[in-house]
């Protein structure tokens, strides 16, 4: 047994029992953040923060929300929305935050792709976070169905069809995904315990998987420049602090990575008490019913691009190319056969690569919000195989990309 | 080497054992996302087809979806061809469409049109004649038949009897 001395404080007495000052060292002070990086680089504690308020507001909401058809929509829109003091704020925050973490989402996998840090050791911090990105999109599904509105039901119906594979005609794999022949008492039981239990939790499991996937490779910086964390660290600490390359993680990078975190604060609450429309679709304020289809059913704005890529098609060649646009991002690393990890301005083709599959996305998602018609269609289906050959071509332009 | 090998064994009986728990509750979880008794025998639907008045489109309920039923007139009895014939039931001297309502393109609930005798989706414009059978695209096939059983006047949504069958391998429905 460990030899413990009368405490000469209750910081001494908490360190003696769960050595705190290692734990602060390990995780915070000596922790090292290269200084060669920008903005882009806080967009990590962005979403922590984000999903900080979106389990907040869970919270609240779960006191009052009930599963149940005949009473989750009133006790969304009425309870909630006009009973509960505040209850609109925590609705609101919940609603705005589940949208804009999405568009952080976008944000941060970009970053990762232009600067090449999924590369070198870092492809478990890629596949993590893409990981991530599957947890966050079956939570933000799960999470569309609870208030039971128009929407609600219509995309339950629309996305657990999907699971029936076109022509497999496989109807019973549906029925039991929702424990009924349509989504009814025992789909949204089930999807509210996915939502507020199992869901989180993986996330949970994941956040944990992708910082611990840091630990060893370390942040990339804008160079991409491979730094002896050990050598640098050894030079700040003794020191010379303008010389190394790196700083602590708390709290030098940290007060750095809350300023943008307070500007997008800012941004965040003008939009949770002015804007929050734009994450509340009108037809969802319509109770439920199975037996009156919307007009036009459409995803939410962040599933729009993969939902571009399936609309376009006939049935089965629809599903199998939204299988591809699922599960394509998280082979990547595997994919880009450059040894190079440098920002895409300096890789030559990749480049353009780059570009051209964000602004591809950008169409696929304008073209999924807008009705089937001409000449949007067409633009749809063209933008949906520009997709599918920019992924075939990655392997091809980054072999023959030059060694930097 | 006597004390690894009894480790080993001993590893090998735990593994074992775990492994045919962990088998049995994965079986266990997935019978318990099954549909439940209730709403399995929750799934049958009974119409009496003497209630339906000539042409007048009735939308009934069955497993959550729309059903059209629909009475033919003796015009339409007189001008339906054999494939439309092939899709209608017939119950004593009478021939009724009784089709699901959800438009075989993306699931939209067509309307009726009782003077052209047609159906219309609103959404992308498909069409459909009296039988339930397409007429103009985007739909992939004609309204799908639900399955059903002739019982004297009455029918049993739910329960697949031999004209439902026989419309089934002959392909007029999924």
């Amino acid at each position: 047994m460990a030899h413990f001395t009368k405490a000469t404080s209750v910081h001494d007495w908490l360190n003696q029992r769960l050595g705190i000052d290692t734990v602060r060292r390990v995780m915070a002070t000596e922790y090292w953040i290269p200084k060669n990086i920008n903005f882009l680089w806080a967009m990590g504690m962005v979403l922590a923060i984000t999903f900080g308020l979106l389990l907040v507001s869970g919270i609240f909401l779960l006191m009052y929300y009930q599963p149940n058809v005949a009473t989750a929509f009133d006790s969304v829109n009425y309870t909630i929305m006009k009973e509960v003091e505040f209850g609109w704020l925590w609705r609101h925050i919940h609603g705005v935050a589940a949208s804009v973490v999405f568009l952080i989402i976008y944000i941060h996998m970009f970053t990762g792709i232009y600067y090449g840090s999924y590369k070198k050791g870092r492809e478990m911090i890629w596949i993590s976070g893409m990981l991530l990105f599957v947890a966050f999109s079956a939570e933000a599904f799960s999470g569309y169905m609870l208030p039971w509105g128009q929407m609600s039901y219509w995309a339950g119906m629309v996305i657990t069809n999907l699971f029936a594979g076109g022509s497999l005609h496989a109807d019973g794999l549906v029925e039991w995904i929702r424990g009924d022949y349509v989504p009814a008492q025992a789909f949204l039981n089930r999807f509210f315990m996915l939502h507020v239990l199992l869901i989180p939790l993986a996330i949970l499991g994941l956040i944990g998987l992708h910082f611990g996937a840091l630990r060893i490779p370390h942040v990339n910086n804008q160079d991409g420049e491979e730094i002896d964390f050990d050598a640098e660290s050894k030079k700040y600490l003794a020191g010379d602090k303008a010389g190394s390359k790196v700083i602590r993680f708390a709290n030098d990078f940290m007060s750095k990575d809350m300023m943008v975190v307070g500007i997008y604060l800012v941004f965040f609450f003008y939009l949770v008490f002015f804007h929050y429309d734009f994450a509340m679709d009108p037809v969802n304020f319509d109770p439920a019913d199975g037996l009156k289809t919307p007009a036009h059913i459409y995803p939410e704005w962040y599933f729009l691009w993969s939902y571009e890529i399936l609309r376009p098609f006939s049935t089965d060649v629809g599903l199998m190319a939204f299988g591809f646009a699922q599960v394509i991002f998280m082979l990547l690393p595997f994919l880009d056969r450059s040894p190079n990890a440098l920002p895409a301005s300096r890789r030559g083709l990749f480049k353009f690569w780059f570009w051209a599959m964000l602004i591809d996305m950008i169409v696929l998602t304008a073209m999924g919000k807008v009705p089937p018609i001409e000449p949007f269609g067409t633009i749809g289906f063209y933008a949906a195989l520009t997709f599918i050959s920019l992924w075939i071509l990655l392997p091809i332009i980054t072999m023959f990309e030059k060694k930097v | 080497m006597k004390n690894s090998s009894r480790r080993g064994f001993m590893g090998k009986a735990f593994g074992a054992v775990a492994g045919v728990g962990a088998v049995a509750s994965l079986y266990a979880m997935k019978k318990s996302w099954d549909p439940l008794p209730s709403v399995k025998a929750a799934g049958f639907t009974t119409l009496d087809m003497s209630a339906y008045k000539d042409n007048e489109l009735v939308t009934e309920k069955w497993r959550g979806k729309p059903i059209f039923v629909l009475k033919y007139t003796p015009e339409m009895i007189a001008s339906m061809t054999e494939k439309q014939k092939g899709r209608s039931i017939k119950i004593g001297d009478s021939y009724y469409l009784v089709n699901l309502g959800l438009c075989t393109h993306l699931g939209c609930i067509p309307g009726y049109n009782p003077d052209e005798k047609s159906f219309l989706c609103a959404c992308h414009g498909g069409q459909y004649d009296f039988s339930g059978d397409v007429t103009k695209a985007p739909p992939p096939r004609g309204l799908d038949i639900p399955p059903f059983k002739i019982d004297g006047m009455k029918l049993v949504l739910g329960e697949e009897g031999p004209e439902y069958k026989k419309m089934k391998e002959s392909g007029v429905t999924l």
